[in-house]
C-alpha cells in the first residue's frame, strides 16, 4: 500500500513527472526562443507559473454554468495523466509491471485529458469555450482513428503483443522499431498525432490564442489552471517518453546508455517544437482531412508494409 | 508571504486593454516581446484571456464607452491585479484631456501602479517601467 503510494506520487508518478515535463516545458519556450532569435525565459520559469497560479491567485468561478463540473474537470486531467505516466514509465524505467493489454487502456487513458478539457470548457458556460471545446472534439475525432492504427501497427510489429513490457523486448531482442521502413512512417503519424494531442500549432485551434482567447481554458483562473498547466507540463513528457517506449527502444540506465536516453526524448520534443515554430496555425476542416486521408493512409501503408515483413 | 511576492514578480502575464488608441502604443507594446527587446527573459507572456492575466496595460485616452469596458474588465480580473497606464493618454490624458467625450485618465477610474509617460513610451521606457513594477514593494 504504502509502496503504491509511493510509486504514485512520488517516483515516477506525480513529483517525478511534474518535474521533468517542467524541465521539457522549459526547454520547448527555450528553443522556441532560439528558433526566433530571442534569450528566451529563465529554467525554472514553468515552476514560477505553476506556483503562482496555485499560490498567489484568486479562483473565479462562471456565474453560468455547473461549477462542480468546472472544477472537477481538470483534476480528472490530472489524474488520468498520471496514471498513464505510470502505465508508460513503469517498463520504461525497466520495472516490469502492467498487464496483458495495457496498450489499449493506454490509449484511452492518453485521450481523457482532452475529453476533460472538453468537458470543463463547455460546463464553464462562455460561448468562446464552447466553440474551442467543439474544435477539441473534431479534433480528436480525426486523430484518435490514426493514433489507434500507430498502436495497431506496432502490435503487429511486435508479434501481436498487447502488453508494453512485452513490446520493448522484442525491440531489445530484435532491433528498435523505427529501424524498418514501416516503423519511420509510422513514427512520422505519430508524431503529428502527438502534436494535435498536445495542442500544438498547426492543430492549436482549439486554444487558438488570437482568435478564440485559449478556447476551452477562458474561464480558467487560479488554482484549476495551475491543474491545467501541470497536466500539460506532464502530457509534454510522457507522451514523447510513450513515443520513445514503442520505436526507438526505450531508456537503458547502465553507463553511456543515460546519455541515449536522455536524447532520445529532448530529440522527439526537438522534432514537436520544431514543428511548431514553422507551421501557421490551420483550419479545423483542413487538420480533419490531413488525419482523415493522409495519416490514415501513411498508417495503413506502414501495416501492409509490416505484413510483408518490411 | 515574501515567498509568494517573489514568486509573483517572476511570472507575470499581461493583458492588453487598449481604449481609444492611435495604434502607436499598442505596436510599442508589441515591439516589447520581439527579438530586440525580448520580455519573456523575465517571464512575462501576452495572454488572450483577462482570466490569466497578472498585469493590465491599459493605453490610449479613456472615453466614457471604454470606461464601462474597462471597469468590467478590471472587474473581471482575478486579484492580485496589476494595472499599468501607458503613454501620455492613459497617464493623464494628453490632447484628448479638455475633449467632451473623454472619461478621465486612468487612475481615476481604477487605482493605477505604475505610470508610463511618452508619446508613444520607447519600448527601453516601456521596460523601464517593468522594472519599476517589479521593485516596487508591496502595498
Amino acid at each position: 500500500m504504502l509502496q503504491n503510494l509511493f510509486h504514485f506520487l512520488i517516483y515516477p508518478g506525480l513529483l517525478f513527472v511534474t518535474v521533468i515535463g517542467g524541465l521539457l516545458s522549459w526547454f520547448d519556450r527555450k528553443v522556441t526562443a532560439m528558433v526566433q532569435f530571442r534569450k528566451g525565459p529563465p529554467i525554472l520559469q514553468p515552476f514560477y507559473d505553476f506556483l503562482k497560479l496555485l499560490l498567489v491567485k484568486e479562483t473565479i468561478l462562471p456565474a453560468q454554468g455547473s461549477k462542480i463540473t468546472f472544477l472537477m474537470a481538470p483534476v480528472c486531467a490530472l489524474c488520468a495523466a498520471i496514471l498513464s505516466g505510470l502505465f508508460i514509465l513503469f517498463p520504461l524505467l525497466g520495472i516490469k509491471a502492467g498487464f496483458s493489454g495495457d496498450l489499449i487502456v493506454l490509449f484511452y487513458l492518453l485521450s481523457i485529458p482532452s475529453l476533460a478539457y472538453m468537458i470543463g470548457g463547455l460546463a464553464s458556460g462562455n460561448p468562446l469555450a464552447s466553440v474551442g471545446a467543439s474544435r477539441e472534439m473534431k479534433l480528436m475525432i480525426s486523430y484518435e482513428l490514426t493514433f489507434l492504427l500507430v498502436i495497431a501497427g506496432i502490435i503487429l510489429k511486435a508479434g501481436m503483443n498487447i502488453r508494453l513490457f512485452d513490446v520493448l523486448q522484442v525491440q531489445n531482442d530484435t532491433g528498435a522499431f523505427i529501424g524498418s521502413i514501416s516503423g519511420v512512417l509510422l513514427f512520422i503519424a505519430s508524431i503529428f498525432c502527438l502534436q494535435a494531442k498536445l495542442g500544438l500549432v498547426p492543430f492549436d485551434m482549439a486554444e487558438a490564442e488570437t482568435e478564440i482567447m485559449h478556447g476551452h481554458f477562458i474561464e480558467y483562473s487560479g488554482l484549476p489552471y495551475a491543474l491545467i498547466k501541470l497536466t500539460k507540463y506532464i502530457m509534454l513528457f510522457i507522451l514523447p517518453a510513450f513515443l520513445v517506449a514503442i520505436f526507438m527502444g526505450g531508456f537503458k540506465w547502465q553507463g553511456i546508455h543515460i546519455l541515449w536516453s536522455v536524447l532520445k526524448i529532448l530529440v522527439v520534443v526537438l522534432l514537436l517544437t520544431l514543428i511548431r515554430n514553422t507551421n501557421p496555425r490551420i483550419k479545423i476542416n483542413q487538420a480533419m482531412r490531413f488525419f482523415f486521408l493522409w495519416m490514415n493512409l501513411l498508417a495503413i501503408i506502414a501495416i501492409v508494409l509490416i505484413f510483408f515483413g518490411l | 508571504m515574501a515567498f509568494k511576492d517573489f514568486i509573483f514578480k517572476k511570472s507575470l502575464w499581461l493583458f492588453h486593454f487598449g481604449g481609444a488608441s492611435c495604434n502607436n502604443c499598442d505596436i510599442e507594446i508589441l515591439d516589447c516581446l520581439t527579438p530586440r527587446y525580448d520580455v519573456e527573459r523575465f517571464g512575462m507572456q501576452l495572454v488572450g484571456s483577462i482570466r490569466h492575466a497578472d498585469v493590465l496595460l491599459v493605453n490610449g485616452s479613456i472615453n466614457k464607452k471604454d470606461k464601462v469596458r474597462l471597469l468590467e474588465i478590471y472587474h473581471q480580473a482575478p486579484k492580485p491585479i496589476l494595472v499599468v497606464a501607458i503613454g501620455a493618454c492613459g497617464c493623464t490624458g494628453g490632447i484628448f484631456a479638455e475633449g467632451n467625450t473623454f472619461a478621465g485618465p486612468v487612475d481615476k477610474i481604477i487605482p493605477v501602479d505604475v505610470y508610463i509617460p511618452g508619446c508613444p513610451p520607447k519600448p527601453e521606457a516601456i521596460i523601464g517601467g517593468i522594472v519599476n513594477l517589479i521593485n516596487k514593494q508591496p502595498a
